[in-house]
């Protein structure tokens, strides 16, 4: 009796074929030399009983797991007369591969495509003949389930058995054995050239691991670690940032102001009052956005991330996350764009949008110019670090919040393994190069959104210019006068609702536009800021500011890399709404208490 | 023991893989990372609070959740040569 062997990767449909193919005939049997059962049955094809067995299904013949023992094991001890092979026509760009391998091993084929609605649906078409001639075996559209394309495929089934020469298995397991040749060469060479001790040397990656991953101390560990980061950017980047400054308003008193005094007042008001004040103010920060970066890219190579991703995945899991979406959460305080385009590491839509919905809310350096900027203004020195690290905290907060909102969304069972590098330290050139890379980037934002922002802002608290700057008579003051109802049970006056508008495109421009309405930069914008807000108010605009939409190229962003308006839109209105009803908790809940 | 999960293992033990049932994902991700039939496994650590374990397979350290690991199936270590 000549036999056929069913072959497949798994949900395929394969055992929906073998049941119809067979007339669900089927019988359990038992097969020698492998203890698994197998499904097989006896049906008659062009005339002849043939018995047909179902094999498990497997995603290749050098196989890892049970199911390709047992396929191995099969072909190793018994004849078969002919493989039908069948693949999902929908994905072939992946399955192609087991037929190929089946061809190579020269075992003879017909090859089925199954799921032909599907595919059809999804508008694949093949050209069998061209498909057929590559593979060298007959191919055939099926569907298993609505049972179209069995006669033909019958058809071909029993003229290419007819004319077929059964499998030789000693042959077959010379082929396969091969593989293990491979493996066992590998090994004898790796014994007998390459000498690795076989318990690495307890080096320093292994006792730093020892401390930093303790299951009770690591934790703790890795926000004091990064406590002592921000104090640490905090203290050398305030004295940087005041030279910065002071370098700046020296060039427009000694440089600029002489070379324009001839132009007229409005003009000059715009270029020196508008445009440099505004970029002015920004560019201060960058030897303190720079230090940032130095910093992260430290931390970053050091080989501590993936660490982070240990110590944070048990937390992240009941939250709908994994620890690499903490880690692009931790990548957010660079610039949420490359931590956006870093989920494309996940397979799971829906744990890549949850990570997505989660990324806008890491406080980026932008917003930390913004942050460090009203914290030195407002608050006393001693106060200061722990003003940011609260921020951070409560960046960290909304973010795990919203995952674990809308997790029930966004489910996914995507298994997470990643592999721990040891602890390096970064080179010199890696550090210049990341140094000079975001100085670039800023000088790029600065042409591009904070000159043009800086400018929208000033014409909105200029005009008309016979009104006070910034008043109620400004185009700025019908806009806040519009919005006062919404922003002033959070405390944000009108000229700071403008602001925010502008904050949307690049959260560089808030502090620029600042700037740009007062006419000061520097240190007097500062101590106008102080008089102007108290902490209350100062500190719910900064969580309006950290909560609310990034920035224009995140929301770009996020929407070519989810593909989806819908999702987008529903990232912008979410923080939308989580940011006024923070800042609403806190500021009312602040004015309640008396501060 | 001929059949334990990997995520029986204790710190510090080593065992050698004899079997994987995971699904194409999974699969795929674990032959890149050097998981293969009768490699040698060690467990260094699990995390806390039901966090994943790390583990060393040949000089490349992972760390993995512990329902992925159940898909991994164990034997004995070799006796040393």
């Amino acid at each position: 009796m000549k036999s056929v062997a069913l072959l497949g990767m798994p949900n395929t449909g394969k055992s929906t074929f073998f049941n119809r193919f067979t007339g669900a005939s089927a019988r359990v049997g038992n097969w020698p030399g492998i203890t698994i059962d197998l499904m097989a049955a006896k049906i008659p094809l062009g005339g002849h009983l043939v018995r047909v067995v179902d094999l498990p299904g497997i995603y290749d013949f050098h196989g890892f797991s049970e199911d390709e023992k047992v396929v191995r094991d099969f072909f190793e001890h018994n004849c078969v007369d002919l493989l039908l092979i069948v693949l999902n026509g929908g994905q072939l760009e992946r399955q192609l591969s087991l037929a190929l391998q089946a061809k190579q091993l020269g075992l003879p084929a017909v090859l089925l495509l199954n799921m032909a609605d599907e595919a059809k649906r999804a508008g694949i078409t093949v050209d069998i003949d061209k498909m057929a001639a590559g593979l060298g075996m007959p191919v055939a559209w099926v569907s298993a389930k609505y049972g179209e394309g069995f006669q033909d495929a019958s058809a071909l089934i029993a003229l290419a058995l007819a004319g077929s020469q059964p499998t030789d298995p000693a042959r077959l397991r010379e082929n396969l054995r091969a593989d293990d040749e491979i493996e066992a060469a590998m090994d004898r060479l790796m014994d007998a050239a390459v000498r690795i001790p076989k318990i690495l040397a307890p080096g320093v990656t292994e006792r730093l691991d020892r401390v930093l991953l303790h299951p009770v101390l690591g934790l703790p560990l890795f926000f004091f670690i990064m406590f002592l980061l921000f104090q640490f950017i905090f203290t050398l980047g305030k004295p940087m940032q005041d030279g910065m400054a002071w370098l700046l308003a020296q060039a427009r008193i000694l440089g600029l102001e002489p070379l324009l005094s001839d132009l007229p007042a409005w003009l000059q008001g715009l270029l020196l009052d508008g445009i440099y004040n505004g970029v002015g103010t920004v560019a201060a920060f960058v030897p303190v956005i720079v230090l940032f970066f130095l910093v992260m890219t430290v931390v970053e190579d050091s080989g501590y991330l993936s660490r982070a991703a240990f110590l944070m995945d048990a937390l992240m899991a009941r939250l709908g996350l994994d620890g690499r979406s903490f880690v692009m959460l931790l990548m957010g305080f660079g610039c949420n764009v490359p931590a956006l385009m870093g989920t494309r590491i996940m397979r799971s839509q829906a744990l890549r949008r949850l990570t997505m919905l989660v990324i806008p809310f890491s406080l980026c350096s932008a917003r930390l110019q913004v942050f460090l900027f009203l914290i030195t203004a407002i608050f006393s020195v001693q106060a200061a670090p722990f003003v940011l690290f609260s921020l951070y905290l409560l960046s960290f907060a909304t973010a795990l919040l919203t995952a674990w909102l809308f997790k029930g969304r966004f489910p996914s069972s995507e298994p997470f393994i990643i592999e721990l590098p040891p602890y390096r330290l970064p080179t010199m050139r890696q550090i210049v190069l990341r140094a000079w890379h975001e100085v670039r980037h800023f000088l790029k934002r600065a042409s591009k959104f904070i000159t043009a922002g800086v400018v929208a802002v000033w014409v909105l608290t200029h005009v008309p210019l016979d009104a006070p700057p910034a008043s109620p008579a400004t185009l700025a003051g019908h806009i806040s006068a519009f919005l006062g109802p919404v922003l002033s049970p959070i405390g944000i006056d009108a000229q700071l609702a403008v602001v925010l508008i502008f904050g949307f495109v690049a959260k560089e421009i808030v502090i620029g536009s600042l700037a740009a309405i007062y006419g000061v930069e520097g240190g007097a914008l500062m101590g106008l800021m102080a008089q102007k807000l108290d902490w209350v108010q100062a500190y719910s605009f900064m969580l309006f500011t950290l909560v609310y939409t990034p920035c224009l190229s995140a929301v770009a962003t996020l929407r070519n890399e989810s593909k989806s308006a819908v999702f987008t839109w529903f990232s912008i209105v979410w923080s939308l709404l989580l940011a006024w009803l923070v800042s609403f908790v806190f500021y009312q809940g602040a004015r309640a208490l008396g501060l | 023991m001929p059949n334990r999960s990997l995520n029986t293992l204790q710190p510090g033990e080593s065992a050698v893989i004899s079997s994987v049932s995971a699904d194409e994902t999974l699969h795929h991700r674990l032959t890149a990372l050097g998981f293969r039939i009768g490699r040698e496994i060690r467990l260094i650590r699990r995390g806390g609070l039901k966090g994943p374990l790390q583990l060393r397979i040949g000089t490349t350290e992972v760390i993995m959740r512990r329902a992925d690991a159940d898909k991994v199936r164990i034997a004995a270590a070799h006796p040393p040569r």
